[in-house]
């Protein structure tokens, strides 16, 4: 890009209706984490940093609203104060990533896996609509079921639905104590068995990971109250078959999760696919070396790509498989199988007539 | 919005080209049974009722009502609380509940495909041999239906942990209201671009029909530890329920009656609750055998120290099951204390409880109508059941009147006013009370842009011009006319 992208830095939600009736093009942009779903392609920024701060947070509630702008980690440090978390586990907290980027490039973490990922967390939005109007939806109690589920349909929606000011979420306590496993396996077939057999037992993880390279490994996360804990280790090790294993906690514990959701590989493109479990072995037999994980027993792949997008397009389309960019490129971040539709072009003309969030 | 009148002639003609006499009723005998669902206050006379036994009978119906401008609803067994599949009059009801099959188990990957009039326990039912089930409960479910489930987002005792519906759909085959097929979501529990499904979820038919609906499964948790503790009050309770959220403890399940709620189980199921209870607290831990037994030893120590004057733990499964066939009887059980009752679903802060049953209390006392309190504390989400005799003149006004204030009540303390049972033909006029026009106005555009004609459900969820459709106040043109009733 040569030229210099006009940034504006509204300071209130009335400032981003203003912004978005003023200018024909616009992309809103968080902590700039996801550089693939943040930099300009010629549309003036709207950069939501000036919209930070916790609103409301009662921690018996289970439930706080925040400034869409206002970073992870503020609310992170906030929640760990009261020994709650947010169970959606986001990635990216650690370079600065905010609520309201999350929210739309739909992206959650490893502990996902024990009670699910940001849709499944959100309660309430207020955007600002294709038309500088702006609306609410959903609420601030963790139990609502009025009107059209409007943060749902926000999670993932890269900014190109309306700008999102304000988000109430529901939160949990964290676990009082965790402990890691990591197993390796002999061969993907040895850690995908293992991984189908985990996921469809009784046994409880905050996190299920499989990563391919340069073993097949499997890391467990599990957690509750410490003096059930060993028992708890114990039976996880009896159900393996007693594998040779690396046991995480404490300090080490923490250092380590923290560093996965740096997602940190260095250089190549970075990107999000949902996946399942039964395609992971087509997957991998296609991918190669390099730096991935399959969060959520394999349901969440996070890749690190080196070669050119074009060829991991075609890998995926190949395997019926979506794919989004979050760091390396400046072409349409959305590759592999096309997820648009009737229904989605449908309500994007609803909330966005005049096509201002569209590239 | 107005709306061309219906040339019915050749409507049903095109219908019965589609449709064999036995899965097409049109006879006002055959029509009776479908003129209302759970609500039944209300009642609309269709033109006809269908019956597909497939996607694709689904689908040209959908086109058919399309080119027709002929208004539909889709039912499963009806068990909307809200009026959600009441007809629309003069509208074609499309009934699911043939379309019953389990198309697709696949325990591995943990999923279920199934039709929409499947049955919600069903999917449990044949999850159990794989050691897996479908976490959504509604006190509906050995009747209530997949497809009335998402279409209301329907939720359950269990949903502060895992969620309602819509946290356990992964896709849905849809045909939009003007005749497109469409496929939301798939099969992986993450998806890219924006949650088109999470919005189709709990859009109360407005937003087309799904065909097809692939559930996520859980493995069943390896142990529960049920405890039901008496209180000689309703507050001790709910102070009860904020000393185990303060613990730190996540239980699977947090459940209040009140006294009135306890009588009426008890006559109905004898369930062998405690003698003289004010107020009954249920909690339910769950998961791992030594993880549950050590959160056991704290909500002990919780219960113990909430002033409970009995507290009973289930000993064994047919226990637990007693414990839980009380609390979701009472419902229909309230049946037993009085002709006629409302029930309302509202949400307030949990914070907020205490403040909302003394308010509640208040206004039974200034309507001079009795209300049953059952609750899923956990999450807020309040059960009142007011009780009235339809027979005296006017009160079933005053019952609506009085569940009308306990909305407004649960918008005032910063709550909802439906926790699961969806706003639908009851609480239309309350939409507007707790979102602005704003807010409605980007619901409507949404709905428009995929229904110009509002054939879809027409009638429900938004407050007033949406019509032609009942009134909760005095009788509607309609139902003088004797089109549409109400009892």
């Amino acid at each position: 890009m040569s030229e210099v992208a006009t940034t504006l830095r509204p300071a209130s939600p009335a400032e981003v209706q203003e912004a978005v009736r003023t200018y024909a093009k616009l992309l809103p942009r968080g902590g700039g984490t996801k550089t693939a779903l943040s930099t300009p392609q010629g549309q003036t920024v709207l950069d939501l940093s000036g919209l930070s701060g916790v609103l409301e947070y009662d921690p018996g509630e289970y439930v706080f609203v925040a400034q869409a702008g206002t970073r992870l980690a503020e609310i992170q440090a906030m929640l760990a104060q009261h020994g709650q978390y947010l169970p959606f586990d986001p990635p990216l907290a650690e370079a600065g990533a905010t609520l309201g980027g999350t929210v739309a490039a739909g992206l959650s973490g490893p502990m996902r896996q024990r009670y699910g990922g940001v849709r499944d967390f959100i309660l309430g939005v207020r955007l600002v609509d294709g038309e500088g109007r702006l609306v609410r939806g959903g609420g601030k109690v963790v139990k609502n079921a009025a009107g059209f589920d409007l943060p749902k349909l926000m999670v993932g929606s890269l900014g190109r639905l309306g700008v999102l000011v304000e988000v109430a979420f529901k939160v949990f306590p964290f676990p009082r104590a965790t402990a890691t496993l990591k197993v390796e396996f002999g061969s993907l077939e040895g850690a995908l068995e293992a991984l189908y057999r985990l996921s469809g037992s009784p046994l409880e993880f905050y996190a299920l990971d499989l990563e391919p390279n340069p073993r097949a490994t499997l890391t467990l996360r599990i957690g509750g109250l410490p003096e059930a804990l060993p028992a708890r280790l114990a039976r996880l090790r009896q159900f393996l078959g007693h594998p040779p294993e690396e046991c995480l906690e404490g300090q080490a514990e923490r250092e380590y999760w923290a560093w996965v959701n740096r997602l940190d590989w260095g250089g190549g493109y970075l990107l999000k696919v949902p996946v399942q479990p039964s395609k992971i072995a087509a997957l991998e037999a296609r991918l190669g070396p390099g730096m991935r994980r399959y969060l959520a027993a394999g349901n969440l792949l996070y890749l690190n790509w080196s070669d050119p997008l074009a060829k991991l397009d075609a890998l995926l389309k190949s395997l019926g498989l979506p794919g989004l960019v979050l760091r390396g490129s400046l072409e349409s971040p959305l590759i592999g199988v096309d997820w648009s539709q009737a229904f989605g072009a449908r309500v994007r003309a609803a909330l966005d007539p005049l096509g201002r969030f569209s590239p | 919005m107005r709306h061309p009148p219906v040339e019915k002639a050749s409507f049903l003609a095109e219908l019965s080209q589609i449709f064999p006499k036995d899965r097409r009723l049109d006879q006002a005998a055959q029509l009776s049974p479908y003129e209302s669902d759970a609500l039944t206050a209300f009642r609309a006379r269709p033109l006809a009722v269908v019956l597909p036994e497939s996607g694709e009978e689904v689908i040209r119906a959908v086109r058919l009502c399309a080119k027709h401008r002929v208004p539909f609803v889709a039912r499963g067994s009806g068990t909307s609380l809200s009026g959600g599949s009441l007809p629309i009059p003069g509208g074609l009801v499309i009934g699911l509940n043939r379309m019953n099959r389990l198309l697709k188990l696949d325990p591995k990957e943990r999923i279920a495909v199934v039709e929409p009039g499947f049955i919600n326990l069903n999917v449990s039912k044949a999850a159990e041999p794989h050691g897996l089930y479908y976490a959504p409960d509604p006190s509906s479910q050995p009747v209530s239906t997949i497809g009335g489930n998402l279409a209301f987002n329907s939720g359950g005792a269990h949903c502060l942990k895992y969620g309602m519906t819509s946290n356990h759909v992964l896709g849905a085959k849809v045909v939009l209201p003007e005749g497109e097929v469409v496929e939301l979501g798939g099969e992986s529990l993450e998806g890219v671009g924006p949650d088109w499904l999470g919005l189709f979820v709990g859009s109360e038919g407005l937003l087309g029909i799904a065909f097809e609906i692939t559930l996520r499964l859980l493995p069943r948790p390896e142990r529960y530890h049920t405890v039901l503790a008496a209180y000689r009050s309703l507050e001790q309770a709910g102070e009860a329920v904020a000393a185990v959220v303060a613990s730190g403890l996540l239980p699977g399940a947090m459940e209040i009656m009140d006294s009135l709620a306890i009588e009426a189980a008890e006559a109905a199921v004898q369930a062998g609750y405690p003698k003289g209870a004010r107020a009954l607290l249920i909690v339910e831990l769950e998961g791992e055998t030594p993880e549950v037994e050590a959160e056991a030893r704290e909500l002990a120590r919780v219960i113990e120290a909430s002033g409970a004057y009995e507290v009973r733990l289930a000993q064994s499964a047919e226990e637990r099951l007693k414990i839980w066939k009380g609390r979701k009887a009472a419902f229909s059980a309230v049946g037993r204390l009085s002709p006629d009752y409302i029930v309302q679903d509202g949400v307030v802060p949990r914070g907020k409880l205490g403040q909302a049953l003394f308010e509640i209390e208040r206004l039974s006392e200034a309507y001079g109508l009795r209300v049953a309190n059952v609750f899923h504390a956990g999450d807020g989400n309040l059960h009142p059941l007011v009780l009235y005799d339809g027979k005296r003149p006017g009160e079933l006004e005053r019952a609506e009147a009085l569940a009308g204030e306990i909305l407004r009540l649960c918008i005032r303390l910063g709550g909802s006013i439906t926790g699961e049972h969806g706003v639908g033909m009851e609480k239309r006029q309350y939409l507007g009370e707790m979102f602005g026009e704003d807010d409605l106005e980007a619901m409507r555009r949404i709905r428009r842009a995929l229904d110009p004609d509002e054939l879809s459900n027409r009638g429900k969820m938004f407050p007033g011009a949406d019509a032609p459709a009942l009134k909760l106040h005095g009788a509607h043109p309609l139902e003088r006319a004797g089109v549409i009733s109400r009892e």
